[in-house]
């Protein structure tokens, strides 16, 4: 190689590196329009709702939620007392879609958890943090009980998880049903001559501490509970052996066992704790916020937990965001009535802030996809010429 | 009108959304979509339809609304996830979220007017003892379903595209080769699916109630997902799933009326732990389509 020539790479390698730094501003660049574009339009169309159908300005409706969900103290401890359960389901969720596996059945498996957190904590003798403690485990066996039936379906007869996970929320919710309505079971021990469907409230001392004053900061200590856990479930996937089985067993089956995992015990067991992990939050909410069981218990939280983790794309850190955002906006809904908009605004708005965020990375990915194909038919051709016949064919 | 007559009259206007919406899902299915946002579709049929009517005065416009607000929703589902390559499930219940929420909403703040479709009576053939009741004296949308039923059927088993729909759900990529547009098939899936389903919640708010209630659906759309799986991902077996479903329904809403003590609990999760206990033992024979909820991306990787 000549000086000459080297010279011309080198000057050719800054060239490119100059290149690559335009095409990567470029690409910040266009991923902040594409962004800006959909979040835009997605707060565009929520206001355009408030205008036509209600007399709210979406002035006042931004501000109403913003109260009741971050502007002060206690609003701030209210977001975080409706993310933390959303955070421990998204969490378990986001275990088992890293192996690979679409649990959807959260909700019920909340529902089961609450059920037999309930059933312990109305039952059980002892010391007061004993019996949380036993609680929040009875909770999480629950849960990890009504999963489990949907692994062993899958692993000893080859029935679709996501099919008998959706199946067993119906069966869950009717279990509640029945369990509050049965004086036998966990209905209520009221003197009034008409039992409501619905669990006695939990004594005081086993509802779990509220740290904070009334009137200002105030947040259940659960939010501790779930803090403990993103920084264990993201330790253990990033560094330990089971996480990176975990990984490799959601990537590619069958390479994770050719390399010696268990499919049926590492996806089973996966499977169970995302049931645990729904269960421990039906016990979070049970002990927390709700202290009674009834029909309605889960109010969507396992869906919107599962959800959270699809949104994180199979990263724990990455749920603690967008749980408080759901937590925010389910907090901020309960002072929208203040301004005579329904609360179901905040659904909506949460809704179409999801479809805003998903849009972006797709729309690169598939414009990335196309031109990929579009240059690799290019180089096929100029390679090696089709004859004429094939061409025709294909 | 002795017990059984009720029950079954009962059954059969029960059963009828979930019959829409069944031959909808079942295509969609054999497309290799698992479409969880079947619940979002019937919603909006439900509550545009009403909506329909209240605004054109005419039933058969406001079926007509609602069944395009099922398509709206199929449309927004197929885009983001057959075109996009979002994860199905995500769209599926950010769009549940999304309708539940809009229609709760917009029953809240607008007036409406609601119509309701009326009766007809198929004379003679309404006198036959215990069925005729059930089957030939009903509202008339329900009549619709002789048309939907036998065209997702045809479609499916008798057409190029149907064939080209079951072999994107058996196995998109070899599909994909033979030159499918493997995505494309998918999305029209679930377009027919959305009309279908649309029709489905029209019917039952214009048809069977005559006006729009919160949550209205509660869970229909997931029964519906279950009367596929119950099935076998055959037409037939969806339907008889929809009536089984609707008959538990009806037993569970008219048993205690008449009288009977029967555990309503068990009633309604009875259909569903059947459809478990079935996917248990016809694993093998009632196969789910090879690439259910496998998404399929074409391109370089």
């Amino acid at each position: 190689m000549s000086a000459a020539d080297r010279v011309g790479s080198e000057r050719l390698g800054t060239a490119s590196a100059a290149a690559a730094v335009g095409d990567r501003a470029r690409r910040i660049a266009v991923n902040v329009a594409l962004y800006t574009l959909a979040f835009a339009t997605a707060l565009a169309l929520s206001a355009l709702l408030v205008v036509v159908a209600t007399d709210a300005s979406p002035g006042t409706v931004f501000s109403a939620m913003y109260e009741g969900s971050l502007k002060t103290g206690a609003a701030r401890g209210l977001t975080l007392d409706e993310a933390t359960p959303v955070l421990i389901v998204g969490l378990g969720a986001v275990i088992a879609s890293r192996a690979g596996i679409i649990n959807i059945g959260p909700e019920g498996q909340l529902l089961i958890g609450a059920t037999t957190a309930t059933a312990v904590a109305l039952h059980a003798e002892g010391p007061a943090w004993l019996v949380i403690g036993l609680t929040l485990v009875a909770g999480a066996a629950g849960g990890a009980l009504w999963a489990g039936i949907a692994a062993l379906l899958r692993f000893t007869r080859g029935v679709d998880v996501v099919i008998s996970t959706l199946l067993l929320n119906f069966i869950a919710a009717e279990v509640v049903s029945y369990a509050v309505g049965r004086p036998w079971l966990l209905q209520e021990t009221t003197s009034n001559l008409q039992k409501l469907p619905q669990s006695d409230r939990i004594p005081e001392e086993l509802q779990l501490p509220r740290l904070g004053s009334f009137p200002g900061f105030n947040v259940s200590s659960a939010v501790f509970i779930a803090a403990a856990l993103v920084v264990v479930v993201a330790f253990m996937m990033a560094r330990s052996r089971w996480g990176f089985r975990l990984k490799m067993l959601g990537y590619n089956p069958t390479a994770a066992r050719k390399a010696g995992v268990s499919v049926a015990l590492m996806g089973g067991g996966a499977l169970l704790l995302s049931g645990a992990f729904a269960g421990l939050s039906g016990g979070v909410m049970l002990t927390g916020t709700v202290f009674r069981l009834q029909p309605g218990f889960s109010q969507g939280i396992g869906f919107n937990g599962l959800l959270a983790a699809l949104i994180a794309r199979r990263n724990p850190i990455a749920v603690v965001p967008v749980a408080f955002f759901f937590g925010a906006l389910r907090a901020g809904g309960g002072f929208l009535a203040s301004t005579g908009v329904p609360r179901f605004l905040v659904d909506i708005v949460q809704a179409l802030l999801v479809l805003a965020a998903l849009f972006p990375p797709l729309f690169l990915d598939l414009a990335r996809r196309r031109r990929e194909l579009r240059n690799a038919r290019a180089a096929a051709r100029r390679t090696a010429p089709v004859p004429e016949t094939v061409g025709a064919a294909a | 009108m002795n017990d059984l007559t009720t029950i079954l009259s009962s059954a059969v206007r029960l059963t009828a959304p979930l019959a829409f919406a069944g031959s909808g899902e079942y295509v969609a299915e054999r497309s290799g979509t698992l479409n969880i946002s079947i619940e979002a579709m019937l919603l909006a049929g439900a509550f545009f339809g009403i909506l329909g009517t209240s605004v054109f005065g005419n039933v058969a416009l406001g079926l007509a609304v609602g069944t395009l607000a099922g398509l709206v929703v199929a449309v927004i589902h197929a885009n983001f996830s057959h075109r996009l390559a979002a994860n199905t499930f995500v769209v599926g219940l950010t769009l549940n979220v999304l309708l539940l929420g809009l229609t709760s909403f917009l029953l809240e703040t607008i007036d409406m007017t609601p119509k309701q479709a009326g009766e007809i009576e198929i004379p003679v053939l309404k006198e036959i003892p215990v069925l005729g009741e059930a089957l030939f004296v009903n509202r008339w949308p329900i009549y619709l379903l002789l048309v939907v039923v036998p065209v997702a059927w045809y479609v499916v088993a008798r057409t190029r595209w149907g064939l080209e729909v079951r072999a994107c759900g058996e196995d998109p990529q070899a599909a994909d080769v033979t030159g499918i547009d493997v995505n494309a098939r998918r999305r029209q899936s679930l377009y027919f699916c959305g009309l279908c389903a649309g029709l489905g919640g029209a019917y039952l708010s214009v048809a069977q109630v005559g006006l729009f209630n919160q949550n209205m659906t509660a869970g229909r759309g997931f029964i519906v997902n279950a009367a596929v799986i119950f099935g076998g991902w055959r037409l037939g077996g969806t339907i008889a799933g929809c009536f089984l479903f609707g008959a538990a329904d009806a037993m569970r809403l008219a048993l205690p009326a008449l009288g009977y003590d029967i555990n309503p609990q068990l009633l309604i999760a009875g259909p569903y732990v059947l459809a478990l206990v079935a996917m248990m033992f016809f694993a093998k024979r009632n196969r789910a389509p090879a690439a259910l909820a496998v998404p399929f991306e074409r391109g370089l990787k």
